[in-house]
């Protein structure tokens, strides 16, 4: 191995070879090589794709329907798009020119960088986040600037922590709420802080809202819809998470018209169009699959409610969260640092969670469970972890 | 409302304990043990018992469908056929139906030559019953809102970002 390393040297680009490797890497090889594990550490909903959509991706092959569409994405799905923005968030957008279909939000999300940055632009994003903010940020060749959360405000992000991390070279803000893997969200105070500096400061931001529909508290706000707004945001958003439709790869992004432009030339070049079965069967998720998406958010609320009360019955103190599908609670009470519990609690208990750290330095003394999992494995590992702690 | 709550976990996992439900609901365990204890009483609950699928088990009993016609009498009516059907105990479940016949019988037997023995010897000779339709069920694919062999199975990784 060494001597063909040597050989290939210089064969990787610089830029990604310096890319860590996802801190989630490690521990999936090491579940993976277990039996029996219950696994909390799933990102993605535990529900198959409701029926009627994937009728819907189904029709569409036997329609035929196996060719390219317009690089921006169906027009009927764009159009549907608008509405739902326009009826859920409240912003409006043009379908012909203010909305692009994209292979889930992690192709928008690339899009929008490489599509705003020019080499050394810095990018803040809040942490602990989702794993691939940072790296999609050095591959647009950007610099990435992490602004931290933590518990004291629930992991929102604060307009103090955000403006201190502010320099001349910032050119855009990224926000993840409701928060992988926080289930933070912003109330519309810390919003409203931190729109305003983005607006003094001229910054974009870029504002990934996949899990906005798994709201249980309150009402979600995107930062889109705020005065002034519109124009420097690009709301990205999909259906993998509301619609358990991960496997699809669909998502979207809406903006200013030339911002999604940009991101067009981008999007044309590199993927020419996201999956048209995906786009038809998206179609179908805005027509007509909110009372699925309603029944699995009722679902995840209830497990949500089961797993933050026994985690906070057992002393690990978890904010609860307002979104998503995911608790973090602080394991700062065993004395173990993230990856020594998960690790430990695995080999222990075969139970998965995921260290706080594979979400940025700041989740350390964190660990994310996700309650996208059966009542029966909630109950189970809840068991399982209390023992653990117990046995400490 | 929170009685509808209770009893739509309840319908999907009969074995949720009143705590566990308290948590789910976000209630508290005295009231959601009120409620269960209530619907108990007043019948609305009249039983928990384990989702099996019956394909999975050796010398699973056989099972028909039988659609009877009958003949109403007196005061009683279809009730009154309908309850002395609903006393053999080979009837698992017995509805009152629209269309060309009167009742739905789901009968279970050891054998083939049970549920013949049922029809000839206990329905056909029953009081007001005028005819019948014996149809044996040979597989199941759903049982109780659960696609039996061959559902969903998403693959999903166990550990994703």
């Amino acid at each position: 191995m060494d001597g063909s390393k040597s050989r290939h040297k210089g064969r990787v680009s610089e830029v990604v070879a310096s890319l860590p490797k996802s801190g989630i890497r490690d521990f999936f090889e090491l579940v993976n090589s277990m039996d029996d594990v219950i696994s909390l550490g799933i990102g993605e909903p535990d529900f198959a794709t409701p029926w009627r959509i994937r009728d819907a991706a189904i029709r569409s092959l036997e329609q035929g329907r196996t060719s390219y569409t317009s690089n921006l994405g169906a027009l009927a799905l764009r159009e549907r798009v608008c509405s739902y923005v326009s009826e859920n968030y409240g912003v409006s957008y043009d379908p012909v020119s203010e909305c692009i279909i994209t292979v889930g939000v992690s192709e928008a999300l690339d899009l929008a960088l490489r599509a705003l940055l020019n080499p050394g632009d810095e990018v803040v994003y809040h942490e602990p986040c989702y794993v691939s903010y940072a790296p999609g940020v050095r591959m647009a060749g950007g610099v990435p600037v992490v602004a931290p959360t933590g518990p004291e405000n629930g992991f929102a992000l604060s307009a103090d922590d955000f403006e201190a991390v502010l320099s001349p070279r910032t050119k855009a803000l990224l926000l993840n709420f409701p928060c992988n893997p926080t289930g933070a969200s912003m109330d519309l105070e810390r919003l409203r802080r931190v729109a305003e500096i983005a607006s003094e400061r001229d910054l974009v931001v870029v504002t990934d809202e996949i899990y906005s529909e798994l709201t249980y508290d309150g009402r979600h706000v995107s930062i889109a819809s705020l005065p002034g707004m519109r124009e420097r945001t690009l709301f990205l958003h999909g259906f993998s998470k509301a619609y358990a439709m991960t496997g699809f790869r669909i998502g979207y992004a809406c903006g200013p018209a030339d911002l999604i432009d940009a991101m067009m030339t981008v999007h044309q070049y590199s993927m020419l169009c996201a999956p048209t079965l995906a786009q038809d069967a998206a179609v179908e998720a805005l027509d007509n699959a909110r009372g699925d998406m309603e029944e699995m958010r009722e679902s995840y609320r209830q497990r949500r409610n089961l797993m933050v009360s026994r985690l906070n019955e057992m002393g690990l103190d978890c904010v609860k969260p307002k979104g998503a599908f995911y608790a973090f609670p602080s394991i700062a009470s065993t004395g173990l640092s993230s990856g020594e519990f998960a690790t430990r609690l695995l080999k222990e208990k075969s139970v998965a969670v995921v260290p706080g750290t594979a979400f940025g330095a700041c989740g350390e003394g964190f660990v994310r469970c996700a309650y996208a999992a059966s009542i029966e494995d909630i109950n189970e590992a809840m068991n399982r972890i209390e023992d653990f702690i117990g046995s400490l | 409302m929170k009685e509808k709550d209770v009893l739509d976990l309840l319908k999907k996992d009969g074995r949720l304990t009143a705590a566990e439900i308290a948590r789910m609901l976000d209630a508290d365990p005295a009231e959601v043990g009120g409620i269960v204890a209530e619907l108990e009483s007043d019948g609305v609950i009249i039983g928990y018992r384990a989702v099996v699928d019956d394909s999975k088990i050796p010398d699973a009993k056989v099972k028909a469908i039988i659609e009877v016609k009958i003949r109403p009498a007196g005061a009683e009516g279809f009730d009154g056929v309908a309850m002395r059907l609903a006393r053999f105990a080979e009837v698992e479940a017995l509805y009152l139906v629209s269309g060309e016949y009167d009742l739905e019988l789901e009968v279970h037997g050891d054998s083939l030559g049970d549920v013949a023995a049922f029809v000839s010897s206990k329905l056909a000779t029953t009081e007001g019953v005028e005819a019948s339709a014996t149809r044996f069920i040979l597989k199941k694919y759903k049982e109780s809102n659960r696609i039996l062999a061959g559902g969903d199975d998403s693959g999903r990784l166990k550990v994703s970002p």
